[in-house]
């Protein structure tokens, strides 16, 4: 079943696994049998109702399931999966559909399961500075709910008000604030897992660290690969007494880098750091107006939180070393309300740059950041020659660069050329020490860039970890791996010519 | 009986790789040693060989701008340590030395093994454990393969996270060869404030209103007076310490606002930077229950008489009254770290008295890790918590997605693979 041969690079770019003839034949079937496990209200199979669902935020791909399934109750979806194993049908697992990656792409063959009804907040423990929530709570949701004790939830990428904590969990998000506060999986706690046997898992809880392997860590970020989260425990955060934040501007992206550079070897780690370059500047603040400077190459977002007096002291270092780094303009915010607008052209850059072209493609490689200046020219190179435009706006304090490329899909080609120059760009990161996706997860969209950065022995012990967690390869396959392997061919040993390797090793 | 068996030496991570896939070829098994200062830490394992790695050495990065270091397997941490402080920065997991505990000497532990114990002192709970600093690993395989995952940069989510998952895995998944950590700046200062005479319970509550205030504090413990006595400035009183750390003007200003919000449980002293680091050294090593103390004068590790040391993580509010209970019924000596959420655990002698500890903990979930014991006493009870139905699978099959014939540490984390 279901195997695909690898991709030759002429291939179209997206082939998926082969659907299942006897899956599809028997659909009705499925639908029949879901029904009764599940009710018929949590089953979706009319092609026009599944429509919502046929992609995720990486819209240039479609794919209308199966049969859509909203599970309500952890039960429910370990009676799904259960029965999909035993018939060896195909599931995919889908939060909100917010990924940029397609990781919630449905199959022509496979379930789509969603758990949009999973919404309640189980557990607010103040005392323990945790909560237990299901993964259908929105990010901000969260913190939402732990607002009213002064806490908050740390990791916040910008689609928070609709990536639910189960897509998070699944793509290890991360968000602007990331250098101080880390990622998703630095802010949970523990897990329930449902596994494609239907088997229940429980990894972590309230305690720090594991007691045995920590299955957690692979968990999160995995993509919707390995199990369906039904329960996550996150930790709280108390609230900074103060936010202050200073926008600096400065002749050329080497000047910004370096001052990125020196406030970090001065022992400044801030809450973020934010660079855009001309063309995204320009966008944003024709935008929303903010007064970014616009005669400058490249602008810093600098933000530091903690008590007042640690941000003036630190504000003063920073002013301080962007001087010195040759800053042309300098503003430091006043008030919560001038702070904000530091950050609206920012989180208006993805808008913002959708007004000036009909279409642009966002890539998401992460860097070592002092390459930033031969990565953004080697960029303006790629740009002449691909005959497109790019805006770049970067998490410069940890090196994650999204360059949004500028095309319209109408014209023929263009979004081929995008994607060929995209890919040069992850290929460009890569070469650098970097890599191929810093917080959007590889889904499809960077599936078969994957061999860039990882060689087949890499990836074949990456999925012999899925094989661990999914047996059959039923859930979410044709994601982040390149190739499909069945698990049983994985567990073959290479013997290069028949001969055992002999060490040559000093013995005693 | 170590003599008897064969030792190999590799000097580089071909050389791993190509030791681990004769053995795996041989049907032979191999215990994986650094500086073999931890060996005394997890159950025995019966291996054909030893793999020692300690030739493995070397930094082979370091930018302390971009906030990464990598090094080889084999690499002191002393050294890693030292050379981060020259320039201001540090481990910022604040890694326990195990030496004191294990009767071994200080600071002898490599950063392989560091790594595959996945044990961090105080400042867990604000900067986060060993694996959340882990970003990239080179790693050789139970098949004798070597691969790579992660990378050397923070944000970074392309494969499976396999660094954080060979954190704490005892060598069991594969011989990671080199790895990457994330460092951090080390703070400009520090200071504790203790608040005496408290009783478990209201200790608990202390550090949780310490802990949900905006004071970012980076250190929270609780001794009971007898082991407060052997750590320095506590004066022998059931003290909460809480720790502040970072710029001058900041720790000053969250001083005086962590006062306020420990009025309504006494009033607080202030050790200063010095007194402080010597208090949190104590506490991250758990010092008090050195082997010195407990097994004579020499500090040798002798395995004949030496009271057994039990690490349990469980939810912060818990840890408290949890100790006090298992300190009575069992004449343990006890103290918390982590705002409550790490119990210590010292025992009068060689009995682990597992059950009793795992059913105290139980209601209250969490783990517990013996971490000091008897050889007998460790093939005896099980050191690592117990792991039951489809997690116990699930750990057996990754177990075995790394290494398919149980060739690496066999029955170091649970019996029989």
């Amino acid at each position: 079943m279901g195997a695909t041969a690898p991709v030759p690079p002429e291939a179209p770019r997206l082939a998926m696994p082969e659907p299942d003839a006897r899956v599809l034949a028997g659909r009705a079937g499925i639908v029949a049998d879901l029904r009764r496990l599940v009710g018929a209200g949590a089953v979706i199979d009319h092609p026009r109702a599944m429509r919502p669902y046929e992609s995720d935020a990486l819209t240039a791909h479609r794919q209308l399931p199966l049969v859509v399934v909203l599970p309500a109750t952890t039960a429910d979806v370990a009676a799904v999966l259960k029965y999909c194993h035993a018939r060896r049908i195909r599931v995919v697992p889908r939060g909100a559909g917010t990924s940029l990656s397609g990781g919630a792409l449905p199959l022509a063959d496979g379930v789509l399961l969603g758990l949009g009804k999973f919404t309640r907040i189980r557990e607010i423990d103040i005392a323990n500075r945790c909560a237990v929530v299901e993964p259908g709570v929105t990010n901000l949701g969260i913190t939402k709910a732990v607002e009213p004790h002064g806490f908050y939830y740390a990791p916040d990428p910008s689609s928070q008000i609709a990536c639910t904590i189960g897509g998070n969990v699944a793509e290890n998000s991360g968000g602007v604030h990331c250098l101080k506060y880390g990622l998703t999986t630095h802010n949970v706690l523990g897990a329930e897992l449902v596994l494609m046997t239907g088997e229940i898992v429980r990894l972590g809880g309230k305690h720090l660290d594991a007691g045995g392997l920590d299955l957690l860590s692979v968990v999160i970020g995995s993509e919707g690969l390995l199990g369906v989260v039904t329960e996550v425990t996150v930790r709280l955060l108390k609230k900074p007494q103060t936010a202050r934040a200073v926008l600096v501007g400065f002749p050329s992206s080497e000047s910004a880098g370096d001052c990125v550079a020196r406030i970090i070897a001065a022992g400044i780690i801030p809450a973020g750091i934010e660079m855009m370059d001309k063309d995204a500047i320009a966008a944003a603040e024709a935008f929303v107006n903010v007064g970014y400077p616009l005669d400058v190459e490249a602008l810093l977002i600098v933000e530091l939180d903690g008590p007042e007096a640690e941000c003036a002291h630190l504000l003063g270092a920073v002013e301080a070393l962007a001087r010195d780094c040759g800053a042309t303009t300098l503003r430091v915010s006043q008030n919560e309300e001038e702070r904000l607008g530091f950050w609206a052209g920012r989180k208006a850059a993805f808008p913002a740059v959708g007004r000036i072209s009909p279409d642009y493609l966002c890539m998401d490689g992460t860097i070592p950041r002092r390459q930033l200046p031969f990565v953004l020219a080697r960029m303006r190179e790629l740009s002449l020659r691909y005959g497109l435009r790019v805006a770049n706006v970067f998490h410069a304090g940890d090196g994650n660069l999204h360059p949004l490329i500028l095309y319209n899909a109408n014209a023929p080609g263009e979004l081929e050329a995008a994607e060929a120059f995209g890919a040069d760009i992850l290929r460009l990161c890569v070469a650098v020490g970097g890599v191929l996706t810093g917080e959007h997860g590889v889904g499809i969209e960077k599936r078969d860039l994957m061999p860039e950065m990882f060689n087949a022995t890499d990836l074949a012990q990456q999925q012999r970890l899925k094989c661990a967690f999914d047996g059959e390869s039923l859930l979410n396959p044709g994601k982040v791996f390149p190739t499909l392997h069945r698990c049983a061919e994985m567990g073959a040993m290479h013997v290069s010519g028949g001969a055992l390797p002999f060490p040559d090793l000093p013995r005693f | 009986m170590d003599v008897m068996r064969e030792t190999l030496l590799p000097r580089d991570e071909q050389d791993v790789a190509e030791a681990v896939a004769t053995a795996f070829a041989r049907h032979q098994t191999l215990e994986v040693i650094g500086a073999g200062s931890k060996r005394a830490f997890g159950r025995a394992t019966a291996a054909d060989a030893v793999l020692d790695v300690s030739a493995l050495t070397g930094v082979t990065l370091y930018e302390p701008e971009e906030l990464v270091l990598s090094a080889r397997c084999g690499t002191p941490v002393r050294e890693i340590e030292d050379l981060l402080a020259a320039r201001g920065q540090m481990l910022a997991f604040e890694p326990m030395d195990l030496g004191p505990v294990l009767g071994g000497a200080p600071r002898a532990g490599t950063l392989g093994g560091l790594f595959a114990v996945n044990i961090a002192g105080p400042r867990r709970i604000s900067a986060g454990g060993v694996r959340d600093h882990a970003l990239g690993l080179r790693a050789v395989s139970g098949r004798g393969e070597l691969f790579k995952a992660g990378g050397r940069v923070v944000k970074n989510v392309t494969g499976y996270d396999l660094p954080r998952l060979f954190a704490g895995a005892f060598g069991t998944l594969g011989v990671a060869t080199e790895i990457t950590l994330k460092v951090l700046p080390r703070p400009e200062t520090e200071c504790t404030l203790l608040v005496p005479h408290l009783s478990p319970h209201r200790a608990a509550e202390a550090m949780s209103a310490a802990m949900g205030s905006p004071c970012e504090v980076s250190g929270a413990a609780f001794a009971p007076a007898g082991v407060a006595g052997r750590m320095p400035g506590l004066n022998a009183r059931d003290t909460v310490a809480l720790r502040l750390e970072g710029v001058a003007p900041s720790v000053q200003a969250r001083r005086d606002l962590l006062r306020r919000v420990l009025a309504p449980f006494g009033g607080a002293e202030i050790l200063d930077a010095d007194a402080s680091a010597a208090l949190w050294r104590s506490v991250r090593d758990a010092a008090p229950f050195a082997a010195q103390d407990t097994g004579g004068d020499t500090g040798a590790f002798t395995g004949a008489f030496i009271g057994a040391l039990w690490r349990l993580s469980t939810a912060p509010t818990a840890g408290p009254p949890l100790a006090a209970r298992l300190a009575d019924t069992l004449g343990a000596e006890t103290y918390c770290d982590w705002a409550g959420g790490l119990v210590w655990l010292a025992l009068p002698d060689a009995d682990a008295a597992a059950d009793q500890v795992r059913a105290a903990l139980a209601p209250h979930g969490g783990h517990a890790t013996l971490v000091r014991a008897t050889a007998a006493e460790r093939a005896r009870v099980a050191v690592f918590q117990p792991l039951d139905g489809a997690l116990a699978a699930l750990t057996e099959r990754v177990k075995a997605s790394f290494d398919p014939a149980g060739v690496l540490n066999p029955g170091r984390m649970h019996d029989g693979w």
